[in-house]
């Protein structure tokens, strides 16, 4: 019982991402799924679990699809008005890595799993959606949700939470930015943020892969 | 009955350190303790749990793991069936005994999902489930040992699971200590990927795991499709 939740983020984050604009959520989302597995069944060096190769890949791919300042602010909630402009754009930049590397080490254990796409549920005029996947996991007869959170923007639809099995990537961080800024204010989170990320690289010198 | 009296016993102890705390996750008023247990379950991984986790995917191919991880899944069909019907899900209800009786017989006592290449979903229930769905809130949230992550509400309704566990029904006290083992082994080492997610994402790993958790369950409560709730503070400063 304990980790049945960690499966359904494990499972989490095949959420890849493409440039075309004009793109419809549901397609946009498969488009760049499609496109990210690709790459990870051929490149050898990403199945290798090179670091550098997974982050470019990201970097090139999927981040461009993600409004991090609005992940960031869901995720402060109430405390994102004491941060200045300057301090929110500090946290958003920490937050985009952490979810980035939370990211490729999800992507570095897939393993050839299904993903099935579920019909949108929006009309035309929608300016937000909610596009539902399910992902089959090998060992687990149940398949996992993955659900991605869009809004519209003169740039495209853009990602502002994902969801798997119900559990949202961005408000399971509310309780930790809450404590941290109560104890050390937003310039401590902005510090906690900075070393988990500034360790995640340490770590990733050491073994590509755990 | 005596098990009903350590609900109450911890249920009031929840109430009383409730007071005694400040600040916090409304929903963790027994957050001291369960930092504590939630620490003695991360050692007892450490240190036992995922290496043997580990080992035992070293050790088998995938297909024979997937068919054991089946297995138990087969079993747990039956009180999946029952607590369906429960939340008045009958059709649900007899889907999930169809898939019982598919799968036991010709997917090999459980061993291969027919069902589910049948098109009949695997789906995940349990009496915790049962007893949100009847409008029972799920308590302060608890660690259990060993277990994990839990509530008042769902360790009551995990009381219930253990009893009508099919596994448990299996005579010979060495038999089923063993499949209770291998059932513990394989769920984890199911888990494996998961957990080194949580541990590249989790800024406070126990703040973490508990949020997780709490929308977990209540994802689960409501089938997949729980009501909105607010984004307070999110709007607001546009």
């Amino acid at each position: 019982m304990t980790m049945n939740l960690s499966r359904f983020l494990a499972a989490a984050l095949f959420i890849p991402i493409a440039q075309a604009q004009e793109l419809a959520p549901d397609v946009l989302v498969r488009t760049i799924t499609q496109e990210v597995v690709a790459v990870l069944k051929q490149d050898k060096d990403i199945q290798a679990g090179d670091p550098k190769k997974v982050a470019e890949l990201l970097e090139t791919k999927v981040v461009p699809h993600f409004n991090f300042t609005r992940m960031t602010r869901i995720a402060m909630a109430r405390n994102w008005r004491l941060a200045s402009p300057e301090q929110q754009k500090e946290l958003a930049g920490e937050f985009k890595t952490l979810l980035v590397r939370t990211y490729s080490t999800a992507i570095s254990n897939y393993r050839d799993q299904k993903i099935d796409y579920r019909p949108l549920r929006a009309k035309p005029e929608d300016t937000e959606v909610t596009v539902k996947s399910e992902v089959k996991q090998s060992g687990s007869s149940q398949p996992v949700s993955i659900d991605y959170e869009m809004e519209k923007t003169p740039n495209g639809w853009k990602v502002y939470d994902v969801k798997v099995g119900g559990v949202s990537l961005v408000t399971t961080y509310r309780d930790t930015f809450a404590s941290e800024v109560k104890d050390r204010g937003v310039d401590g989170l902005i510090k906690s943020l900075a070393a988990k990320n500034r360790q995640g690289q340490g770590e990733r010198a050491k073994s590509g892969k755990s | 009955m005596q098990k009903a009296k350590t609900l109450c016993v911890l249920l009031l102890a929840g109430t009383l350190l409730g007071c005694a705390t400040s600040g916090g996750n409304p929903s963790d008023p027994l957050e001291p303790l369960n930092r504590a247990m939630f620490g003695f379950n991360d050692t007892v991984d450490d240190a036992v749990v995922r290496p043997v986790a580990k080992a035992y995917r070293a050790a088998l191919p995938g297909i024979v793991r997937t068919g054991i991880s089946n297995f138990f899944s087969n079993l747990e069909d039956v009180w999946i069936s029952v607590n369906d019907v429960l939340q008045g899900k009958v059709q649900q209800g007899f889907e999930d005994f169809g898939r019982f009786l598919l799968n036991s017989t010709f997917g090999i006592a459980g061993i291969f999902d027919i069902a589910s290449e049948a098109g009949l979903k695997k789906n995940n229930e349990d009496f915790g489930q049962t007893l949100g769905s009847w409008g029972i809130g799920g308590g302060a949230y608890l660690v259990l040992p060993i277990l994990g992550p839990s509530t008042v509400r769902d360790s009551f309704g995990l009381l219930l699971d253990t009893q009508t566990d099919l596994v448990f029904r299996i005579d010979g006290v060495r038999v089923h200590n063993s499949l209770y083992l291998t059932r513990g082994i394989s769920t984890r080492a199911n888990l494996l990927d998961a957990s080194s997610v949580i541990e590249t994402a989790a800024l406070d790993k126990y703040a973490f795991v508990r949020e997780a958790w709490l929308q977990r369950r209540r994802n689960l409560v409501y089938d997949g499709n729980p009501p909105r709730e607010k984004e307070e503070a999110d709007d607001d400063s546009r």
